[in-house]
């Protein structure tokens, strides 16, 4: 009864894909801002300039709000493989759970660790050796962003295994051809840039806000936040566009179906091959019309050349069939999700344009010289409503990432309906989908209440633990 | 001794640690609600292990990291197999982690309070539900040839599970106490000693008829007699250590006996486990660790990893603790350090 619209796999699809969407809100906040805000000690380290402790100490109590949400919501991903994909778990537990056991043994130590000591040590430490534990948090940070985009990089492009004659299941051959494997280190700087992109905007966007307030005493603080924002999301804007680039350069390589449907290429393209703006996707049929082109300009983006011709997912789809159909049948159905990929191309990479174009006429009008930024109130509020950009911006791009693997879970390997767990049931998966939906929805309410609450407060704010002593009849006590 | 034996015993030392440290977390979680008075007691047993909750939270995430990196079969059947009982730990662990966050932005006294009612909720249902599925696991379930795990309702929930999850939620709870005992001055400490002395008689009760049942319902003392029963003995033995520790008023011992106790718990699970890491109904659908294992290669590279890294984190690990050791004064109006 259930089972007609639900299935097991795609309820369980759907978790992954809900868990990770939500972990991957705070995980790259949290990397970003740990990175900036270590940043921002070092300079009144350095520079002993109180306005820079002053938004370490601010942008700090943000970062720990993330930071917090990103913890709990990591387990889950980490139980859910068993959980869920149990056959994944034993097909790939030879290459996956190293990179995953480093990644806690390595990374998350360290910023566990040295995250709760730098939370409680700004009295004890000089300025220096405090920013070291937060750069050791924020080291923490990065590593685990390594090993555990290692593991996604496995899936996207196998190297250094062997499959097992008598099991079945991957064997490792090669662990340095794991770590070396060429889509990490094309994946890992596209992701940490655009992680320090996602924090600047934010801080930029909450100045914004805060200079909206119009507070005297506050004025300093914002404006130099909000320029620290604005110059650490332009370069950081402009580094993971870049980073992105060659990202592409090796998925036409590894995986041409994923590169072609984020084009919306069904045939083969003319050569030089004209890049499409927009069109319109017949996914059933495998049709696309109504295109909007720039000549030529594809064959730059494949291939940073002004000739080529770019494969469709038509050509591909044939190829894939002779190459696997073999092992895994002739019903397989290669096409990727096109609308999916396509758009969510294109909502990515125009956000990271449009946080640039933000970016620098924030930067012009906010410049030392003029110091007008305050005047200008549409500026501010167009820069506080680009704080949720980046966040949609991270999500397209795994959409792409994971989306464009389909039908595989390992690429060429193993597919997605073998992976699911044999145990798993669809009651159990859809009271486990509620509950995490539910938790999701009241975390991420109550983390965003939280983050205003802070900037309502303002950064000289007296903690709120000097308050406790207050007499519970007496009119503070019944709160504002 | 193989590989994948020692990464079996190296399994066992990372979830013994696990228990030892996130035992008292669990434990001075559970005393908001049976030790404090008022939310300033409250915020000061909180406060104790601020610094380190999620540091000795880790240790969990390495444990299953290890045990997905060298015996993946057993992850993959533990964790699909009981599953609904996992989600719970999970819901548990996250109201717990948000807790302290969510605690010191709250303003009103409602919103402190409820931070608090997760971090007390928080902190029982991950020792009580992970005990629980260990003490189900260990007494056999049916599972099939492919090694997926098929527990009924009455294999997950039975006197040994129930009693076993009870039992281990105790011990958590008196750790706690103990290191409440060690890290706050005050009326509080010495309350949390008369508790103590109330709840470690409970206890022993508690011990014996786990140890009882563990006989009755698994085959430990048919397979390993000698060793399961020195282990149950030390189980009981580092209890008394403890209750030595909170009548003369030394909370080291307390403490050292109560976290002990607790590691011991796995050792004798794991014990009696050896040489399996599942145990079915049908002996034939036992999965063994050598099955269970990952490829020797593998396990080479994960030994090498593990020996280097794991004293480095030790030492900082304790290097962090060594940071914060002046006692809290719940009466003081910002908890210092």
């Amino acid at each position: 009864m259930l089972n007609v619209g639900l299935s097991i796999v795609s309820l369980a699809r759907f978790q992954f894909a809900m868990t990770t969407v939500f972990h991957f809100f705070f995980v790259p906040f949290s990397i970003g801002m740990g990175f900036l805000v270590a940043i921002m000690e070092t300079i009144y380290a350095v520079k002993k300039d109180k306005v820079y402790l002053d938004m370490a100490k601010f942008w700090g109590k943000i970062f720990l709000l993330s930071f917090a949400v990103g913890i709990v919501t990591g387990i889950i991903q980490e139980f859910q493989f068993g959980m869920n994909w149990s056959e994944y778990s034993r097909f790939m537990g030879d290459v996956f759970g190293a990179p995953l056991a480093i990644e806690a043994l390595l990374a998350f130590f360290i910023e566990s660790v040295f995250i709760g000591i730098w939370m409680f040590t700004w009295d004890r430490f000089r300025p220096g050796v405090h920013a070291f534990m937060i750069w050791m948090t924020s080291i923490g940070t990065m590593l685990s962003a390594i090993w555990i985009l290692a593991a996604n990089s496995f899936m996207q492009h196998p190297t250094g295994f062997k499959i097992n004659s008598t099991t079945g299941r991957i064997q490792l051959t090669d662990f340095g051809a794991v770590v070396a494997n060429p889509q990490l280190w094309k994946v890992f700087p596209h992701v940490i840039l655009a992680a320090f992109m996602t924090a600047a905007v934010v801080i930029a966007g909450i100045s914004a806000w805060g200079l909206l307030r119009k507070k005297k005493e506050e004025n300093h603080f914002f404006k130099t936040s909000l320029r620290f924002g604005l110059w650490a999301s332009l370069i950081f804007a402009i580094l993971s566009a870049g980073a992105g680039d060659l990202q592409t350069q090796q998925i036409i390589k590894d995986q041409p179906m994923k590169f072609a449907a984020t084009e919306g290429i069904y045939k083969d393209t003319k050569d030089p091959a004209p890049w499409t703006v927009v069109e319109m996707i017949n996914a059933k049929d495998h049709k696309a019309s109504g295109q909007i082109e720039v000549p030529g300009v594809l064959s730059i983006l494949a291939y940073h050349k002004l000739s080529g011709s770019v494969k469709g997912m038509d050509t591909i789809n044939k190829e894939l069939h002779a190459k696997y159909d073999k092992q895994f049948g002739k019903d397989m159905n290669y096409y990727v999700p096109p609308k999916t990929l396509f758009w969510s191309f294109r909502v990515m990479t125009g956000i990271d344009a449009l946080i640039m174009l933000v970016a620098l006429v924030g930067l012009i009008f906010s410049r030392k010289k003029k110091d007008t930024i305050e005047n200008h109130k549409w500026m501010l509020v167009v820069l506080g409503l680009c704080i949720w950009v980046p966040f949609i911006g991270n999500s397209a791009g795994w959409f792409i990432t994971e989306f464009g693997r389909y039908p595989w879970i390992v690429y060429g390997l193993f597919t997605i309906a073998q992976a699911v767990s044999p145990t798993s049931t669809v009651a159990s998966l859809l009271f486990s989908n509620i509950v995490y939906f539910l938790l999701f929805l009241f975390l991420g309410g109550v983390m965003v209440w939280y983050c205003r609450q802070t900037l309502h407060h303002g950064p000289y704010y007296e903690e709120a633990d000097s308050k406790q002593n207050v007499d519970p009849f007496a009119k503070e006590a019944f709160g504002k | 001794m193989t590989l994948s034996t020692l990464w079996f015993i190296l399994i066992g030392l990372l979830f013994s640690i696990f228990l030892f440290l996130e035992g008292f977390d669990f434990g001075v979680g559970m005393s908001t609600r049976f030790l404090a008075k008022d939310d300033q007691e409250r915020t000061a047993i909180m406060s104790t292990i601020g610094p380190h909750w999620d540091g000795n939270e880790t240790w969990l995430v390495t444990a299953g990291g290890a045990m997905f990196a060298s015996l993946p079969l057993w992850y993959a059947s533990l964790f699909s197999g009981y599953y609904i009982l996992f989600l719970l730990v999970l819901v548990g662990l996250i109201l717990r982690g948000v807790s302290f966050e969510f605690h010191k932005h709250a303003e009103t006294k409602a919103g402190k309070n409820m931070w608090m009612w997760t971090f007390f909720i928080g902190s029982i249902m991950p020792p009580f539900f992970l005990c629980m599925i260990l003490l189900s696991m260990v007494q056999g379930i049916p599972m099939d040839a492919q090694g997926n795990a098929f527990p009924t309702f009455f294999n997950v929930v039975n006197l040994l599970s129930i009693v076993g999850g009870v039992a281990g939620t105790l011990l958590s709870l008196v750790h706690g106490l103990n290191f409440i005992r060690l890290r706050i001055e005050g009326p509080l400490r010495d309350r949390a000693r008369k508790l103590n002395k109330i709840l470690y008689p409970i206890l022993f009760v508690g011990e014996v008829i786990f140890a009882v049942l563990v006989f009755l319902q698994t085959d430990f003392f048919t397979k390993r007699f000698g060793s399961s029963l020195f282990i149950t003995v030390l189980i009981v033995l580092f209890s008394l250590l403890g209750y030595y520790g909170v009548l003369k008023d030394r909370e080291g011992w307390s403490f050292a006996g109560s976290g002990l106790s607790l590691s011991m718990v796995i050792v004798l699970l794991f014990n009696g486990l050896f040489p399996r890491v599942m145990i079915a109904t049908n002996p034939a659908h036992s999965i063994l660790i050598k099955e269970a294992a990952n490829s020797h290669y593998t396990l080479t590279i994960m030994t090498i990893v593990a020996c280097i890294l794991v004293p480095i984190v030790a030492i900082y690990f304790i290097w962090s603790y060594s940071l914060f050791t002046k006692r809290i004064n719940p009466r003081e109006n910002t908890v210092k350090y």
